[in-house]
This record gives structure tokens, sequence and C-alpha cells, in this order.
């Protein structure tokens, strides 16, 4: 058995976040960190990696720096790891994106008791749909939202959680596994770990490696294969000022329940 | 799907929307959306039909007509009793590939997230993630986008091409999908021109419902697609559904929501029962940020935000709630916020209308006093 993480490098949108004068992102001025769910997806996978013995790969498609990260991930406990970079991939909607990196996976090669983890959702992007497309570029069964998982030989038993619950959903390997902040508490780094980063291997995968899958056509990957278009975008305004009472006392309150009878708020 | 050309755009016509339905139970995304896609089909000058998979769900399509849909496709099986990705995404495929919807809108629920983007993958066409806001309508998107966004009116009264594969497209026709993208920080509209249905999932609480139509519920038309389906197809199993027998606080219907913060950790038990009491006052429920629910003070039902709930109601209390970006994602839009806070440069008054700078523990009882006597006085 092996697991395939799929891991995204992102900006850090916690803090402030940097915006250029034509209203796009100036991702320069941003750290960039593991996106947060793929971290527990990766978590996921070490565990069962310290119950089996199983392999664990790491796979990204970003431009050549993500490589850093990529040593990060291995000094976690990834045993190995690829990098998916090429200009012919850049511009990619999630339809190109999971196209590209389904056939990083048939590269590496999916087997028949191998799982594929993503996190549910990149904190950039945040449409949470480059899973569940993989999963389909691969023809194999997804489980979104996972909250647990349990695997037992071929059998994969996942917690999927719902708004108003959850429901318990079985399928069979090789499968797809998107994974959410409740599954688990990622591990850090280990010093050993970070000693042996460098000399565990890294497999940069470019156009000229993947061209010869199916999923991977002029018209199916990049900016021309991307079905959707982004029209405009923009930063929303910043809502008018609104009014500051003085003090914090009782005549405080009563001011603010005088304005809100008068305006009919309450 | 060789005779299934989804590049052909004049082959395809009408605004579907897929109608989620738990146990027999609709989902309110789907009156949101049926309301909405009424807007979209009028503009369009098209049908709004609704797509309604289950088993045994029939009876259920007249309380979608009547937000507004012509016609309600249902799809029976037993094998589509409880979602599975297989099932349901093989359905309405197929439905789609037959009956060549030009859009299709899904809830952005926990299942309307892990099926239309498997849908749209085997379609080979664009989903939209997310949305908050829906155009066809040109002079509308453009107002929107006047009221909505720091864009320059200049470059708002430019906007009507797109660069498609080199060459500029007339985007007055296509359905101009908006949503929010790194934690709220960046809005952008996305379109769909080369292929279809344009496809988007919407997220829930934010578009509003029509009032119910009686008359157009009487008026439905039911087509009943043959459904093909078979065990073989089905690669997961559901092995059992569980509903949080613990009440969830319904915080996407309230009118009034109190919510929390990590300010109130002086003493947890203190303020979320001052929260309660104040909330009680205006009939309202009490939410929180996330800080409050990642220390295990509340319950993760209660959170509002990128990663909670988004919420709208008519008036919004944070009390010690800094303001984050992605606590500000989920409440922005209500409309009347008020924030208790003892930092007065906290980014949470960037969006309140009304601020007071103090002790939350000193100043709610007061409020909760002022309330009181001023409701009693109306
Ligand atoms: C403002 C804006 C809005 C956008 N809106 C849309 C839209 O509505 N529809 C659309 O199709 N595209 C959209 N895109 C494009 C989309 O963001 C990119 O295709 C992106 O590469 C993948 O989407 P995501 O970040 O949302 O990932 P998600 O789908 O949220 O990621 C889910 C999981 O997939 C895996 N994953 C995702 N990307 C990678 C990667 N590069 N390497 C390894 N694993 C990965 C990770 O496990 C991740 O946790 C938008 C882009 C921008 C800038
Ligand atoms: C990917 C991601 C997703 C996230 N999603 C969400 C989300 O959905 N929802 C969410 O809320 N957060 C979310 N967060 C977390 C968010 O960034 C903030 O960390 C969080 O909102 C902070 O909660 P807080 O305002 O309660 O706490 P703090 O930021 O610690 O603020 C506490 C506030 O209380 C004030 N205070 C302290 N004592 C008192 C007192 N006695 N009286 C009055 N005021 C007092 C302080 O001045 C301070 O402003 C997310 C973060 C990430 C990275």
């Amino acid at each position: 058995m092996k697991i395939i993480v799929c891991v995204k490098q992102v900006p850090d949108t916690s803090g402030k976040v940097a915006v250029n004068p034509d209203g796009t992102l100036d991702r320069a001025s941003m750290l960039t960190i593991i996106n947060p769910d793929d971290k527990n997806a990766i978590e996921a996978a070490l565990k069962l990696k310290d119950e089996t013995g199983c392999r664990v790969t790491a796979v990204t498609m970003g431009p050549p720096p993500a490589e850093g990260m990529l040593r990060e991930l291995i000094a976690m406990g990834c045993d190995d790891a690829v990098l998916i970079s090429g200009r012919e991939f850049g511009g990619s909607d999630t339809f190109a994106t999971s196209q590209i990196i389904a056939a990083g996976i048939n590269a590496i090669g999916l087997e028949e008791d191998d799982i594929v983890f993503c996190g549910r959702q990149a904190i950039d992007g945040d449409t949470a749909q480059v899973g569940p497309q993989i999963a389909e570029k691969l023809d194999i069964p997804q489980i979104s939202y996972a909250a647990d998982i349990k695997v037992e030989g071929k059998k994969v038993t996942v917690k999927r959680m719902l708004e108003d619950g959850y429901m318990t959903v079985e399928t069979q390997t090789p499968c797809l596994i998107t994974c959410i902040k409740e599954l688990n508490e990622p591990r850090y780094m280990s010093v050993a770990g970070i000693v042996g980063a460098y000399s565990k291997p890294m497999d940069v995968m470019d156009y000229p490696r993947l061209k010869d899958d199916p999923l991977i056509e002029v018209d199916t990957i990049g900016l021309a294969g991307s079905p959707t278009n982004i029209l405009t975008s923009f930063t929303p305004p910043q809502k008018g000022a609104g009014m500051m009472l003085e003090g914090a006392d009782k005549a405080t309150c009563e001011q603010l329940a005088g304005i809100l009878v008068k305006k009919h708020i309450i | 799907m060789s005779e299934f050309k989804n590049t052909v755009l004049e082959d395809f016509k009408n605004v579907w929307v897929f109608c989620e339905q738990r146990q027999g139970v609709l989902m309110p995304t789907d009156f949101e959306l049926i309301s909405e896609g009424r807007k979209l089909a009028d503009e369009l000058g098209v049908k709004l039909c609704g797509l309604l998979l289950g088993d045994k769900v029939e009876h259920l399509a007249k309380d979608l007509a009547g937000y507004g849909a012509d016609e309600i496709i249902v799809c029976e099986h037993p094998l589509l009793k409880d979602y599975t990705t297989d099932a349901y995404a093989k359905v309405i495929c197929d439905t789609v590939v037959e009956m060549k919807p030009e859009a299709l809108l899904v809830g952005a629920t926990n299942i309307g997230r892990d099926l239309a983007p498997r849908c749209a993958a085997r379609l080979h066409t664009g989903l939209c993630a997310d949305c908050t806001h829906l155009d066809v309508e040109m002079s509308t998107y453009k107002d929107f986008l006047r009221e909505n966004s720091t864009l320059p009116e200049a470059r708002i009264e430019n906007v009507g091409t797109a660069m498609v594969l080199g060459k500029p497209h007339d985007v007055s026709k296509d359905l101009k999908m908006t949503r929010p993208a790194f934690g709220g920080h960046l809005m952008a509209s996305i379109i769909c021109p080369r292929f279809r249905p344009c496809m988007a999932t919407v997220r829930p609480g934010v578009l509003k419902k029509a009032p119910f139509d009686q008359a157009r519920a009487d008026a439905v038309v039911i087509t009943k697609p043959e459904v093909k389906l078979c065990e073989c197809e089905l690669k997961t199993k559901v092995l059992e559904v569980v509903k949080e027998s613990r009440k969830l606080v319904d915080l996407t219907g309230a009118e009034v929501i109190v919510s929390v913060g990590r300010g109130i950790s002086k003493d947890v038990e203190g303020g979320i029962k001052l929260a309660h009491e104040l909330a009680d006052v205006l009939g309202g429920v009490v939410g929180s940020s996330r800080a409050c629910v990642d220390s295990g003070w509340i319950t993760a039902d209660h959170q509002v935000g990128q990663t909670g709930k988004t919420v709208r109601p008519r008036i919004y209390i944070a009390l010690g709630i800094s303001g984050a970006i992605q606590h500000k994602a989920g409440m922005s839009d209500s409309e009347c916020i008020i924030a208790v806070n003892k930092n007065d440069s906290a980014p949470i008054f960037e969006v309140a209308d009304y601020g007071i700078v103090g002790d939350l523990f000193k100043v709610v009882p007061l409020m909760i006093e002022e309330f009181k006597a001023a409701i009693a006085n109306k």
C-alpha cells in the first residue's frame, strides 16, 4: 500500500493581505505556508504509515520554489516527493489543475491498494473542487469531508461530516479522500527528519514528462484548457465608518438602545 | 460522450437548480436557489427547472415550484435514497446529457460541494465555487460592482468583454458568477464562456428567498426521465446517516445573533451566560468566533466565519471578537453590527455600525438592562 498526498503551497491569508492598485493580490509580499487542510491530510497519511509501514509520497503542482515545502513534508515523515512544474500548467482552473495532478499520479502509478489524500479546500483559491475532480479523472471513488478514516486491507471506512451530522461511508481502494481539520492534530518536523530531508528522492515532472498521458492535451491544461475565465477581480469596499459611542457606561447603553429603537432595529 | 457536444452553446437551454433533500426533507438552499434561478431564467428568457433526486420524493415538487420553478425534473430510484457521489453524479450527468440545460446551480452544502465538481469534471465544463452573487443582465452586474467593489467607475463602465483564447468575447449573455476567494480578501467574477452547462455552487444563506406563490406551486409541471442505475456502479456504500442528536444552533436562519470571542476568557461561563441573556432579550441566538470553538468553550455549530457559517441577521452583536478577516467574511453583510471590545483599534470596529470601547463584562449587563427598558417602553 502507498499513500499519495496532494499538498498545495498557499499564501498565508490569516494576516494582512496586500493588494496591488489594480485589484490583484501582491503575492510577493505574503508568506507562503502549507495549506492548512493539507497538513491534516499529511498527518492522516503518516498515521497510516506508523501503523502499517506504507509508503507516503507528497505531490504538489506549483512553481520551482515549492520544492522547499516538499523538503519540509519529507522532514515530517514523507518518504519522497513529486514536484509538478511547468509554464504550460500556469493559469489552470480547477478542471485543468486536476487534469494535470491526475496525470502526475498516473506517472507515479496508482495501484490496487493505494489511497490518494487531499485537503478539503485550499485557502487561496478556496474552491474545494480539486480533490473530487482528481478522483473523477482517475476514475476512483471519492469521500470528502473526512473526520475519521479506518483502513483494513482494501476496505476503507470514513466518517464523512455533514452540516447536521455525519454519514459513515465504506469504499475500496484505490480511492481519494479529502481531509478536514477535525481529522487530527498535525505533527511537526522531527530533527532526524530535517537532517535526512535532503537525501530523500524528489522527482520533478515537467510538461515533456507528462505529455503522453491522455489527460494532457493543449486544450485540457493551462489557461487554454480551463473552462472558466476570470472576468473581473476586485477588493470589497470597507464599510463606511460606523459610529463609535462615547464611554462604556449606563448612559452609553441607553443612547444605543435609543438609536436602535428610533431606527426600528429593535 | 460522442454525440453530446457541449461546445455547441445554442443546443443548450434553460436554467436548472439541483434541489437537495436529506431524508425526504428539502434543504433551505433549494428555496434560495429556485428564487434566484427565477430571476436569471427571466433575464435569459428561458424556463427554470428544479432537478430533484431521491426515492419517493415527487410530492416535494410543489414546495419547490412555489418559489418560482416552471418545471421539476424528478429522478426517483431506491439507490438515490441516501446521497452517494457515484449514484447522484451518474443520474445528474445522464440527465444533463439528455436534456441539455445551459446553467446548473447547486447549493454549496457539504453534499453540493462533493457532487458538483465531480459532475463538472465528467461533463467537461466550468464550475464556479461557492458564489455569493449571480448576474446575467449587464446593467445590474455593473450596479452590483458599483456598490460592492473598489473598482473605479471608468473600469466598471468598460466591463463587457473578456479575453477568451486570445480573442475578445462579449460577456453580456454569460452568467457572471461572483465569489470570494483568499478568505474574503478578494472577489472574482467568473464566466464559463465556451462550455455548457455553466455550473456554480452557491453559498447557503446568502441569496434571498422569494415569497411562496401557491398558484405557481399548483401549476408545476413534473417530468420524470428514466433513471438507469445499477448497484454495480456504486463504489461507495453508506453504512449509516447520523443526525447529531444535540440540537444545533440555527445561525443561518437567525434574525439576531450575539457572538462571543476570546474576550470572554477571564470568565468563559459568565461570558457565554451574558451573551445568552442579551440574545434572549432580542429574540436571538448565540454565535462565536473560531477562537472559542478551538478552545473548546463552545461547540463548532456556533462558529461564524469563513470556515463556519455565513450569516446576515438583522442584528449582529460581537462581544470580545477582534474581527479577523475570516470572522468578518461570515458576518459583514449583517444589517446592523454592534461591537463591544476593550481595544479601540480592534478591526471589528471597521465593520461595526455602532461600537463601544469597554470591558464586555461591564457593558453587557448594562446593555441588557437598557435594551429591556427600551423594548418595554416602545
Ligand atoms: C480569485 C480566484 C478565483 C477562482 N475561482 C475559481 C472557480 O470558481 N472555479 C475554478 O475552477 N477555478 C477557480 N480559480 C482557479 C483555482 O484557484 C486554481 O485552479 C487552483 O489551482 C486550484 O484551486 P483551489 O486553490 O481552489 O484548490 P482546492 O480545490 O480548494 O484544493 C483542494 C485540495 O486539492 C489539492 N490541491 C489543490 N491545488 C493543488 C496543487 N496545486 N498541488 C497539489 N495539490 C493541490 C490540495 O490537497 C487541496 O487541499 C480561481 C482562482 C482565483 C485566483
Ligand atoms: C484558514 C482559517 C480559517 C478561519 N476561519 C475562521 C472562522 O470561520 N471564524 C472565525 O471567527 N475565525 C476564523 N479563523 C481564525 C481567525 O483568524 C481569528 O484567529 C479568530 O477569529 C480570532 O477570534 P477572536 O476574535 O475571538 O479572538 P482574538 O483575535 O484573540 O480577539 C479577542 C478580542 O477580545 C478583546 N477583549 C479581550 N478581553 C475583553 C473584554 N474583557 N471585553 C471586551 N473585549 C475584550 C480583545 O481586545 C480582542 O480584540 C480562521 C483562521 C484561518 C487561518
